[in-house]
Formats: C-alpha cells, structure tokens, sequence
C-alpha cells in the first residue's frame, strides 16, 4: 500500500505532493520537510530505502529532483522502486521539457497509474491515453 | 484552480476555494471540468462536508455520452466518494462494467474496489460480477479485479480457493509473455500485474497442500523466466521467494529460493543486499539452516556503513535469538541504539531487546545489566509496558524463592552503585523503576545500612530534574523503607524539609510521613514486607460504614436512593433545572473517601504508571551509565566459546578471527542441531525468565501446524466412512465442521448404531440428562459447570453407543441451536451449541471421551478472536475424563467489534498415549448476539430521534411476501426483531445488540419494495444488519 508520493527538489521544495491517506496541511509540511532531510543526508552508494517512522521511504533522484514514495510494510520495494522509473519515463514521453509549471497534468498522470495506494495501471499508452483525449479537445 | 492546488501543497491552507473546485467540476469545459475533479480529490478527505455537493455532478457526468466525461466521474468516484452516498451510484455504475470500451469498464471495477474498501457490505451482491470482470478480455479490467480479490482474500482466504486455477492460468500466460507487447515494461511483460498475482497465491495457498499444489509450476516457471537481470526482476523474484515460503512447501522449489536469496545477499548491489536481508528475516523462521549459509555475509552487514542495512540485519537477528546466542545479539542491538537518534526507532528496538531479555536470559546479573541498558537508553520513550512487566517479574518471582531473591537483591545492589554516583543523570522511568525496587527489596540487602540508601534517595528528591510524578515514587520508596528501621535523621529531615513544600502533594506525603512514623504499628501493618502481588481486598459495598449509615437512619434521616432513581424523581417533579453534575460529583466522593485516603502512599505507587507526559526526552546522552560487565561478553572475551569452527581459521588474519568467532557465538543454537526447526529449539531451552501466563500460548503455537494437518488426515477416511450420513451433514467443504446435528435428530444416532433399539437409548437419553439436571442445580451459580462422570453401570451400556450430548436441562428450555460436532479424533470428540439467553451468547461445550481408558489432563482453551470477547478464562481444564463419559463447560461470548460474521477458534489437548492437539473453530454471525428490544411506540420516537447513524436502502420483495406484514414477519423470525407497531404500510422494528446497543428500524412497503431505515448508536451495526436483512429478504 502506497501511502504518499511526493517530488522534493534538492533545495528542499515540494513540486508535488499526494496523498492517499488523508493527513492535515500542517503535519504535511513537517512530514515533507523531515523526509527530504533524510534522502539528502544519503550518499549516492547507501541504499534507497529507508525506514521512516511507521513506513517505508523508497526515493530516486534525478538530477535535482527527488521522488519520495512512502510505503507500508506489505508492499515490495523493488517494486515501487521501478514504479518510480516507470512513471518518470512516462513523464518523459509525454513533456518533452520542463514540467514544473503543468502540476494539473501530472497530477493527471499520476492519477491513472496509482489509486488509492495501488498500482493500478503500468502500460504507458494507457496511462497518457486520457490525457491525450483531453489536449486534442482543448486545442479544438 | 492549478494555483491554488500549488499553495495547498506548499502548506498554505486555502479552504476558501474548495467550493469553487467543486464549481469547477460542474461547470467548466472539459479540461477544466477534470482540474475541478482532480482540486477536489487534492484538497477534500473523505468525509468533508463539500463532497456532498459534487454527487449530483458525478452522476450527471456518469450518464453523459462523452466517454471522457465518464471516465473522469468514474475516476474521482475511485478516489474520494462519500460513504452514504453509495447506493446513488451504485447502479450506475454496474451499467458501466458491460461498457464496450476497456478503459470504462476498468475504471468502474476500480471504483468497485474503492466502494469494497469503504463499505464492503454495500456490494456485497454484486460478487459474481466481479468474477466476470476477472475474466475479461482485456487485461487492465482483469488487473482492476485483481485488486479486490486480493483484498477479499486477506479477508477470509477459505471462499476463494476455488478461484486458484484461474490465478495460476492468468500467471501462466502473463509469464509466458501472451500478453500485448505495450504491457512489457523493459522487456519483462507487466511485472506489476506478477507481483500482485504472486501475493494472491501466497494467500490462498497458505497451510493448504492440495492448493498450493496447483501452483507449484508456474512459480518454478517465474523463476526461471525472472533470468535478466533488471531491478523488476529482483521485485518478482523477492515476491516469489516469499510465496514459495508462505505457501505448502516443496523441497525442489526451497532450494531453488534460496539460491535466489544467496545471490541477493550477495550481491554487490546495495539495494539487492536490503532486499536478500529482507527476504532471509522472513525466511528464516522456518528454515534457519539458510541463516547459516550466510552467516558471514550477515556478520558483514552488521558492521555495514548503511545504517538502513544495520537495521534490517538486526531485525533478522531477532528472528533467530535463541538462548545461546542472546547476549551476543542484544549486545549488538545496544550498540545500535547508542547510536541511534530516531525515537521511533529506539521504541521499537528498546521493546524488542527487553523482549528477549525476559524471554532467553541467560542469567540474573545480565538480565538486570540490560534491562538497566534498556531503560537508560530507551529513557522516557520506552513502551509503558516494559518497565510494568519488568517491576511485575520481579514482585511475582519463579517458582524457585532463592533464585528470587537472588534477583532482587542483585537489582537492589546495582541500583545502588548506580545511584552513588552524584552526577549522573538518569531518564525518569528508570528512577521510578530504580526507587520501587529500593522501596520493595532493599532490606534484602543485609550488609547495606538503610541510613545510606535514604540519603541517595534524598539527594534525588532535591534535585531540580526529577518530575513530581518521580518524586511521589521516591516518596512511597522512602515510607517503606521507614516503616522496616527504626526512625532515622535522613526521614526526619526528609519530613521537615517537604512539610513546607509548595507542591501540595509532597506536602502531603510528608504529613502522611510523619503520621506513620508516629505510628510504628499501624505502618507495618500498612505497608506489609513483600506483598505487592498480594491484592488488596476493597470492601466495595462499604460495610464498614453501615453503622453509621444505621445511625443516621435512627436520628430520622432519610435513607440513601441510587443516583438514577434520584434524577427520576427530580425530574418528574421539576423539568426545568439539570441535576446531573451534582449527582456525579456526590457519588465519586462518596466511592473514593471510604478507604483511599488512608493507603494513599502505597496506592498511589503501584497506582502511578500512567504517565508517559512528562518524558523528557532531550537529554540521552547517558554515558555515564555503568555497564560493567555487558561489554565484555563479546568477541574475544567470550566466556564460554563453542568454537566450531576456529580451528579451520587459525591461519585467517586477527580481524577475520573475530568475525569468525562472533559468527559462531551468533549462531550457536542454529548449527549444533542443523535440521530441527527454530521454534521448537527455542522453545526447548529453558525459558526461566518469560512470565508463566505465557507458556500457554507457546505451548499452543508450536503445535498448531502438524495438528491441523493430522486433524485434516484423520477426518478424511471418516468422511468416507459414513455414506449414510448425509442429511445430518451439511457443509462438507469444511471438512472439519461437519456438522452432526445430533441434539434433536434420531435419524443421525441411528445411522451411528443402528444395531440399538429405539427405546433403549431413549432411557438413557433420560437418564443421562438426569444426571445432569442434578449435578447443574448444584452449581447453578457458578459459570463453568463440570459434570462428575456417570456411575459406572450406566458407562458400561453407554459404551456401544455413541455419546449423544444433549444441553442440561434449563438451558434446554432456552432457545438453542443443534448442537454441532467441532472435532474429534479417536479418542475424543468435541461438540458445541449455541443457546441464546436473554443477556448474552453462551457456547456449551461437551467433550466427550470415546475411548475405554480414561482420558487425562485434558484442556480446552479459545484464542482471541478479533471480533469476540470471552467473557471469563479462556480456558477450560478437566484432570480426568472417565472412559465414555462426557464433560460439560459453556462459555459466554460477546462481540466485541460489529462484524457479519466471525470465527472463533481454539484447540482442545488431551493425554492419552501421548499429547496430542485438535484444534477447533466456531462460526458466530451477527444474528447470534441479536436479541429483541421491546418497547412503546413513543420510547421508539424518543430513541429515533436522538441517534445519529443511519443507512437507507430498497430492498425488493419477493413474490412470497406481497403482503407488508408477511415480510415484518420474516424479520421478525429470522432476525429476532422486536415489531413495535404497524401503522398501514409502515412499520417499526427493534432490536439490540448485546449487551445493550439499541438498533431501530424503520420500513415501509412502496410499489413491491420495501424501503429500510436503520438507525442506531453505533455506526456499523446498521450496515451489518441491513446486509442480514437483504439475505433474508433474497432466501425466503
């Protein structure tokens, strides 16, 4: 079970943020705040999971930009671990560049590949094709 | 909008836009429609009032033609939907799984899903339909069902099984790459898709040969399929790993498992490495050779940079403790906390060290060094429970006095050294801890002056750290020390010092003090040597006051009326004025004045453990802490090394050598007997330092596993063996409840010993239950009534027939049902009845014993159900039970969490030739704990009105039920319902759930439905009852 998944920059600001278990605004910042401090104290040959609390961390970096998921005990984080390539990979296909400021899209994708803390769907064209729907209907 | 979501997730609270998503998604075009939904799940939780005001949205947009539009509705429906608002949608949405497009019909089963996990009773009728969906065409519908299987599974594992070939033909083809080529993520095809399917087998096919027989293949298949090498792979591998270990075992598949765990630890890859530690600690229960194997890889990690790896290293040590290599692991586990600055972490280890400690200490003078470790490390954090536990074994003590007291005054003496030193700083729980024991035992030791002991505990009192709560323990530790020597300066000073303190409550204990040391006699009488298990017997009904209480009542006082029946009183006279705090506040003194006042300092010390506010948990730099003695006992210094293999290192370097030795000292218990398992050998050691209440449960689990299956083994020719039977029994697939109804059918008994003439045995019948009319008048008070065996002459002709247990006879006049045969083996057989009285559920248990020689020391005991609570001891013991006699014992239940239905399971063990187990399980519905209310029509309007949780539904009526007040009639029988009054086609029904929650149903008839409203107290009850309501509606 998925608990959260979150994109972190390295200088510590949330680019995304979501939640399946629903937890107040103010515990979400601390809880942000205290999971980038852990990935950013690990070093590059530690491995990339961490136990946090109740819950497991699975991170990835790339380049500047963390993605943070936090797990329960009952899923396998090798799993989660390539989940996070995948949807990164989807991401790539989808915008060819900068995506900071198309939060709604990625939400969007994000959406169809995870629900309520399962993975639901890992096939790329699937996973854009809503979406693709909905840009050739915007541009109409 | 998309702005507002980005201030949301960067912590700045914008409720005020809420209701424009929600305006959004009803409005806008659809991109702005689906960034309204996709505000709406961001920013509302399940149970905001606003989302009430987006149903009427997704319904519109569910009934839309444009398939984004569905889509989109069917999407936010799967994230965040409204409990109460289910049935809106609901047939709506089951339209939607014979949708032709894939993507529809998947996200319905997904919003399926997400109604299963909120309200799993409200789909309850729609299973076969998901069955359908596991069979689509596509494979993302398929995937989408998977998810609810695997949920339903968790659940109850037993209804599924037959599904087992169809997951493992899914795998199949999903392995063998028929799926289409876009579903490979990196050349494996759905890995995902895999894993999920892997868990649902692990789960059916756990404790179950002829399942996990099916899947043996497939599994060999994935692994060998699983080759390339891609962190996906490993994923796959892990979970197949862990299925093959969950599931039936089968040697060929073990060992290819572990090769795979081999390769994992191994490897150079760290995250590889976590997860082969990850899946050895799970394996490693059962197999502990495997540990072995790897035993210089996990030496390794243990001293690995990661301190992640270090963790789960020692987690997996936790697994394998044994009594031999206990204080080499904790040891290793104190170091890591030392470093550790995680509280949750510290929690967590602290627990588990003291687990151990108790559980496989080697000595007194170790457990009382690390349990110190224990409490100086884990300071003021700790679970409450470890210094309570460790305080009640010291007071209860073993069976052996000397080694007792050997305890207690090594505890005593190390808590003195500990305290000599001025400076040192110590957690709180721990100087609770330490002046409890001081207060308890320190008379134990002879050679100390009492004088020295107060003056530490003095010293401690003055210092500015220690919390008041702390001071009261101090305080009660300085009385009993008092109340055993004759009076001191340091008490003197003591009493002066605090009988001006402006903490009202040491104040108080320094009167108390002085009083008592005034009053040598009465102080030890107070406070006795050594009795803190001793309970301390309350006189509850006050009788010491009925003197004065008579007194009062001759000087023409008027006499005392309950609280209740005075605010009766109070307010049919006058309604305007609530009488209620006054009431309250005079029955607590009247409870607490009696007799507390007087044992307050003792009182208060046993008393005081709920804290945990106070922690002050910043200062945990302790290393001051003297642990002389702990250090030593690892590495080179080993007291006792049983070096197995040193000689083949002697060549190795000094640092190898070390590692080596720690190696076997880790491992000790494992490898001297290679080939038993684990637990039995843990279980085998001498366990002097686990508190007796707990061999029970040992006992228990380590028998569990071969007596299922030598239950399963010996019903197996039974079954065959009784042809005839069939109408007695129902519900074969449960091969161990088959069901004999023998309380109220012949045909049964007859089949059993057809040879026998009817009226014969109808005598005996009688007979037998005159015996025990007798003997259950005799002890009609107590709960367990034990039938003494029958008079030997009515043995010898009771021996060719069958037992036949039949309820004593005022149960028998209670509504009950048959009784039902649970287990039985060659010897003896188990059969229960449930009678429902008025006030609660009692489960009579008969065990009889078929054999010609007696049986002995037979015990009857139930686990804990989730569900269920027992209402006494759970367990039930008969020393003898003569040859073809039966005993009798009942058990009153009740539920403790509303659910449907539930099992309650326990075993029953007996010594015949050898001990042997059975284990047994009782199925309780919800209906078993429903009782009639009864009630006025204006009660039932008060009632209504003031309770909040309600469900609504339509139920359809059968043909059979036309009329209205037939259908109040089927619920009136099957449910136990109370009709209350019938008002044309309205009717109100009630009912309670025992003890006493009030349940209220509401029902009127409207063109062939019926519609149903409940209501009641307690948010689950409705749905469960309604879900019992549209079962009996579908059956009759």
């Amino acid at each position: 079970m998925i608990k959260f998944f979150l994109m972190v920059n390295k200088q510590g600001q949330t680019r995304l943020s979501r939640y399946y278990e629903h937890v107040e605004i103010h515990k979400r910042t601390m809880l942000e705040a205290e999971v980038i401090k852990h990935c950013l104290t690990r070093s590059k040959d530690q491995c990339s999971f961490i136990e946090y609390k109740d819950f497991k961390l699975v991170y990835r970096q790339y380049a500047a930009l963390f993605v943070v998921v936090g797990i329960n005990e009952t899923e396998n984080e090798m799993a989660v671990y390539e989940l996070i390539h995948n949807f990164v990979e989807v991401l790539d296909k989808y915008f060819s560049r900068v995506i900071m400021f198309n939060l709604d899209r990625v939400h969007i994708i994000l959406d169809e590949m995870v629900l309520n803390g399962c993975i639901v769907e890992t096939n790329r064209n699937r996973i854009l094709a809503p979406l693709l729907v909905l840009d050739k209907v915007a541009e109409n | 909008m998309v702005r507002l979501i980005y201030c949301e997730m960067l912590g700045y609270e914008s409720s005020f836009g809420y209701i424009h998503a929600i305006k959004l998604a009803q409005q806008g075009n659809l991109l702005e429609k689906r960034v309204g939904y996709l505000a709406v799940s961001l920013f509302l939780h399940e149970n905001h009032e606003l989302l009430l005001l987006l149903v009427n949205t997704v319904v519109k947009d569910l009934q839309s033609t444009n398939l984004v539009e569905v889509c989109m509705a069917l999407t936010v429906v799967s994230q965040i939907f409204p409990r109460e608002m289910i049935p809106a949608v609901l047939p709506l949405i089951e339209d939607k799984l014979q949708h032709s497009k894939e993507i529809v019909r998947r996200k319905a089963v997904q919003a399926l899903y997400k109604f299963y996990l909120i309200a799993p009773n409200q789909v309850q009728h729609i299973h076969d339909k998901f069955r359908k969906a596991l069979c689509d065409r596509d494979v993302g519908v398929m995937a989408a069902s998977l998810h609810i299987y695997l949920q339903m599974i968790k659940e109850n594992s037993s209804g599924y099984k037959d599904l087992a070939g169809s997951f493992v033909t899914i795998l199949k083809q999903v392995v063998g790459g028929k799926l289409p080529i876009d579903f490979n993520y990196h050349s494996v095809p759905a890995p995902w898709l895999q894993i999920q399917l892997l868990r649902i087998l692990g789960l059916l096919g756990k404790d179950d040969p002829r399942t996990s027989e099916l899947m043996y293949d497939v599994l060999d298949e994935s692994l060998r399929r699983a080759e390339i090498n891609h962190n996906i792979t490993y994923a796959i591998l892990f979970e197949c790993v862990q299925t093959i270990y969950t599931i039936h075992p089968k040697s060929e598949l073990l060992e290819k498992a572990a090769k795979c765990i081999g390769k994992f630890v191994l490897s150079s890859k760290i995250n590889l490495k976590y997860l082969g530690l990850k899946a050895l600690t799970y394996v490693v229960q059962q197999d502990p050779n495997l540990a072995l194997q790897h035993q210089m890889t996990i030496i390794e990690c243990l001293d690995h940079p990661d301190p992640i790896i270090k963790r789960e290293t020692l987690e997996l040590l936790y697994r394998i403790t044994n009594g031999q290599n206990v204080v080499v692991i904790v040891q290793k586990m104190l170091d890591y906390l030392k470093q550790s600055k995680e509280e949750y972490t510290i929690i967590s280890l602290t627990g588990k060290v003291a687990e151990l400690a108790e559980k496989y200490a080697p000595g007194n003078e170790w457990f009382i060094q690390t349990m110190n470790a224990v409490f100086s490390v884990g300071g003021d954090v700790v679970y409450p429970d470890i210094p309570n536990n460790f305080l009640r074994l010291l007071a209860e003590g073993f069976d052996d006095g000397k080694e007792d007291e050997q305890l207690r005054l090594y505890a005593v003496q190390s808590y003195l050294a500990l305290l000599e030193e001025e400076e040192a700083f110590y957690p709180q729980k721990f100087l609770q801890v330490m002046s409890w024991v001081l207060g308890e035992y320190s008379c134990l030791a002879t050679d100390v002056d009492p004088e020295i002991i107060l003056t530490r505990l003095h010293r401690l009192l003055k210092k500015t750290v220690v919390t008041p709560e702390t001071k009261a323990w101090i305080m009660a530790a300085v009385t009993k020390i008092t109340s055993r020597t004759s009076c001191s300066n340091t008490v003197h000073k003591i009493i002066q010092e605090f009988s001006t303190s402006l903490d009202t409550c040491m104040r108080q204990y320094a009167f108390e003090l002085k009083h008592l040391c005034e009053d040598k006699v009465l102080m030890k009488n107070l406070l006795p040597f050594d009795a803190s298990c001793n309970d301390i017997v309350v006189d509850a009904s006050l009788s010491f006051l009925d003197g004065f209480v008579a007194e009062g009542l001759g000087r023409g006082a008027a006499p005392y009326k309950p609280h209740h029946q005075r605010q009766e009183e109070k307010l049919s006279q006058e309604k305007a004025l609530n009488f209620e705090p006054y009431g309250l506040s005079f029955a607590s003194s009247m409870s607490s004045s009696g007799f507390t006042g007087r044992q307050s300092p003792t009182g208060l010390s046993f008393g005081s453990d709920t804290s945990g506010n106070s922690a002050e948990t910043g200062h945990r730099e302790t290393n001051s802490l003297k642990l002389d003695g702990v250090r030593k006992l690892w590495g080179r210094h080993v007291s006792d090394p049983p070096v197995s293999q040193s000689h083949q290192t002697a060549s190795l370097s000094e640092e190898e050598k070390e590692k080596q030795q720690l190696a076997s000292t880790l491992f000790v218990g494992l490898g001297s007997n290679a080939g038993v398992s684990l637990m039995g050998k843990a279980d085998m050691a001498p366990q002097k330092f686990r508190r007796k209440s707990k061999m029970n449960e040992t006992q228990n689990t380590e028998g569990t596993p071969d007596i299922q299956n030598s239950a399963a083994l010996a019903l197996g020719p039974l079954l065959d063996a009784l042809p005839g039977n069939e109408e007695g029994c129902e519900g074969v697939q449960h091969a161990r409840l088959r069901e004999a109804s023998l309380c109220c059918s012949d045909t049964v008994e007859d089949s059993l010993a057809s040879e026998k003439p009817q009226s014969l045995k109808h005598g005996l019948d009688n007979k037998l239950l005159d015996s025990r009319l007798s003997s259950s008048s005799l002890f009609a008070d107590s709960n367990i009534e034990i039938f003494h065996p029958l008079p030997s002459a009515e043995c010898e002709s009771a021996s060719k027939t069958l037992l036949a247990p039949s309820l004593p006879g005022e149960l028998a006049k209670l509504p009950h049902s048959e009784v039902v045969e649970l287990c039985q083996s060659d010897d003896l057989a188990l059969h229960s009845c449930k009678v429902w009285t008025d006030d609660s559920l009692l489960l009579a248990m008969f065990v009889s014993n078929k054999n010609t020689s007696a049986l002995n020391s037979v015990n009857l005991v139930f686990e804990e159900a989730e569900h269920f609570q027992i209402a006494e001891s759970p367990a039930y013991h008969f020393s003898v039970i003569e040859a073809q006699s039966m005993e009798y014992c009942q058990q009153c239940v009740q539920m403790d969490k509303i659910c449907t239905q539930g099992i309650l399971s326990g075993s029953i063990s007996y010594q015949s030739e050898m001990e042997t187990c059975l284990q047994f399980s009782i199925i309780l519905s919800l209906l078993d704990f429903i009782r009639p209310m009864e009630m006025t029509t204006e009660e039932f309007g008060k009632l209504w009105l003031s309770l909040s949780n309600d469900v609504k539904q339509n139920l359809k009526l059968s043909s059979s039920q036309d009329s209205f007040s037939a259908a109040l009639n089927t619920l009136q029988q099957k449910l136990k319902l109370h009709v209350v009054d019938i008002i044309g086609n309205e009717g109100i029904l009630a009912c309670r759930l025992l003890p006493s929650v009030p349940c209220l149903l509401h029902c009127r008839t409207h063109a062939g439905m019926l519609a149903v409203w409940f209501r009641s107290p307690c948010s689950a009850l409705p749905d469960c009852l309604l879900y019992q309501c549209q079962k009996v509606m579908e059956e009759s």
